[in-house]
């Protein structure tokens, strides 16, 4: 066998099947966006945009992003900081902060839910310390702010391990030498984080922050499970539409609405967060 | 004033002793270079002056004021690293400016040093580039011009010059002595390459081992070496040993060759010579030629002598051939004796 063609022949299988299980479902649903009855329409997303829900979703998922994301992305380098100091038990470490990656997101919804339940612990500790007599609605459908904050909670608990994770690697790509060069040459360690850690570790940043955007916008069975439908976000949303509206083409017309706002605010950090090509490690 | 002072500095990693007990003293505007083969302990004696690494025990003074418990910023130096930790994410004038945007300098005297230094180091044209867009030399005088922006009383140089090609380093080394010597810094200087050390120190301090075997000047450290590592480590070719028997209280035996010596109640000693030392004549030290390598100025006959390698620089036009039998003799004031126990001189 001709050895040029052995690379092309070996990544086949997997091209292949990201073209028939990703294109092709991508295709038909961009298709069914833009039709109705066989005809290509725009009214699938004057539908979605008109719902009252619409507008409520959009706020709803943007201001969750943009309060978990900033907190995660702080709590995440705190932890890759201290992670990467440790001269022993690294690894250990490692694998404690990444416990909730291995949990689902909907069994992480329940986690929180058994938290914040009428009859959960947060009740029962409160009681029994004697601060309150009867059992707190914290997730009740007037509660919002409640619920808010407890999807906020279990979206961090959740999720900022995989930002760490990217954020320790990165680390560990940066030499050692800067940091030495950088404390010789005055700099506080406070300095140093400013001045080499973060703009060094700006392509790490970068991945973290889209990785964890792009989940953000996804976020559906923590709220699910513990707003139901008194949390709308987009992805529920689309949920709605497709199973309990059975309406295939809106539901569709949303998913493409969640992957345009997706994709702009990933070319949005591959802008801000580029690196130069000459300003490389 | 920066008078460097090293006060019985020991470094222990774990079970492993990096260094003994070392004591130092640089004097102010001295070009001290710590010379040694890998793994000696020099570089990290030097991150220990830096305060890059903390000693397991003694004192380290700069300029009059105990510095070990201070950290890199508060001891008064800059540092020039091996693989230079030019920052890529900077300009090459912010890298300069580095230290000096550190400091809170107004911008005026930040721009006056950057353009001062750089122009010394001949790179004020790459002021606007980056790391990246550099090569190795240029690099080099980058990190170089940061550490003299920084106008400090010691600059530390950790084997600055071993990562660029021969020609570059040659050019470099002369540099970098005129620009330190001007620049009337104290500098000590991390080397394993005997003819940077050789050229550019006041002072080479030879380490061995954890330890400083010899701390002297240059010629002082080539033609009198306080120890057989110093004389076998400095000089290439290195110093010819061979054993001497006592024939006499004062009088030795070497290679057929009786020779005047030390006194002493040792029954052999070592004998050594530079090659460079002897002479080929009617009479000296038994020798079968072995290779003989003609380099232009001078030939270099390797012999046996003894059952052992001797090597000997002759004169271009001697007529030499392998095989022969030559008698190599001493000149007496360069023969040196060793201790073959304690391998200190004699």
């Amino acid at each position: 066998m001709h050895g040029k063609a052995l690379p092309y022949l070996l990544l086949m299988p997997a091209t292949l099947f990201l073209c028939v299980f990703f294109l092709y479902p991508f295709a038909l649903v961009a298709f069914e966006a833009f039709t109705r009855d066989g005809g290509f329409t725009l009214d699938n997303f004057r539908t979605m945009a008109g719902s009252w829900k619409f507008p409520v979703t959009v706020r709803n998922t943007l201001l969750l992003s943009a309060i978990v994301v900033p907190i995660q992305l702080v709590m995440a380098l705190l932890m890759a900081t201290m992670v990467s100091r440790l001269e022993t038990g690294r690894s250990t470490a490692l694998y404690i902060f990444a416990i909730p990656l291995g949990i689902s997101d909907l069994a992480a919804g329940l986690i929180w839910l058994a938290i914040f339940d009428q009859s959960g612990f947060l009740n029962t500790l409160l009681s029994n310390l004697g601060v309150i007599d009867r059992p707190v609605m914290f997730l009740g459908y007037q509660s919002k702010l409640t619920i808010f904050i407890a999807v906020a909670l279990a979206e961090i608990w959740r999720a900022t391990a995989i930002m760490m994770v990217i954020l320790v690697a990165g680390m560990g790509l940066i030499p050692r030498e800067y940091y030495e060069a950088a404390e010789v040459f005055g700099a506080s360690p406070w300095k140093r984080f400013i001045k080499i850690t973060l703009p060094l570790l700006r392509p790490s940043l970068q991945t973290a922050i889209i990785l964890r955007v792009i989940l953000a916008f996804e976020v559906f069975a923590v709220v699910a499970a513990l707003g139901g439908t008194n949390l709308p976000v987009l992805m529920g949303e689309t949920y709605n539409w497709q199973f309990t509206l059975q309406d295939r083409n809106v539901a569709a017309a949303m998913a493409l609405f969640i992957l345009a706002i997706s994709i702009g605010f990933t070319l949005f950090f591959l802008r801000v967060l580029r690196v130069p090509k000459e300003a490389r490690i | 004033m920066a008078e460097i002072v090293i006060k019985q500095v020991a470094k222990r990693f774990g079970g492993f002793t990096a260094l003994h007990s070392i004591d130092l003293t640089i004097t102010d505007q001295e070009f001290m270079v710590l010379l040694g083969a890998s793994g000696c302990g020099k570089t990290t004696l030097l991150r220990i002056v830096a305060g890059l690494e903390t000693p397991s025990q003694g004192e380290v003074w700069i300029g009059g004021r105990r510095v070990d418990h201070l950290p890199p910023r508060d001891r008064g130096i800059a540092m020039v690293f091996q693989n230079y930790a030019v920052f890529p994410h900077l300009t090459v004038f912010e890298n300069i400016a580095f230290g000096l945007r550190m400091k809170k300098l107004p911008q005026q005297e930040v721009d006056g040093r950057v353009n001062r230094t750089a122009e010394l180091m001949h790179i004020e044209q790459l002021l606007k580039r980056y790391s990246g867009q550099l090569s190795g030399g240029q690099r080099q005088r980058v990190a170089v011009a940061r550490a003299l922006a920084m106008e400090p009383d010691v600059i530390l140089m950790d084997e600055p010059l071993s990562n660029l090609d021969a020609l570059l380093r040659l050019e470099m080394r002369a540099e970098l002595k005129g620009v330190l010597a001007a620049s009337k810094t104290t500098t000590i200087y991390v080397t394993h390459d005997q003819v940077e050390a050789m050229s550019l120190a006041d002072r080479i301090a030879v380490m061995h081992q954890g330890r400083i075997v010899q701390a002297a000047s240059p010629v002082e450290v080539y033609r009198n070496p306080a120890a057989r590592f110093v004389g076998s480590f400095i000089g290439n070719p290195p110093m010819n040993f061979i054993p001497a028997t006592k024939t006499a209280n004062g009088s030795w035996t070497v290679a057929g060759l009786t020779l005047p010596g030390p006194k002493s109640d040792k029954q052999t000693i070592e004998f050594a010579i530079r090659p460079e030392d002897v002479d080929a004549g009617n009479e000296g030290i038994n020798a079968t030629v072995r290779v003989v390598e003609p380099l232009g100025p001078h030939t270099l006959v390797t012999c046996d002598v003894e059952g052992g390698l001797f090597r000997a620089i002759l004169e271009s036009n001697a007529a030499v051939a392998v095989g022969d039998h030559l008698r190599l003799a001493p000149k007496p004031d360069r023969i040196r004796w060793f201790d073959p126990e304690t391998t200190n001189a004699l």
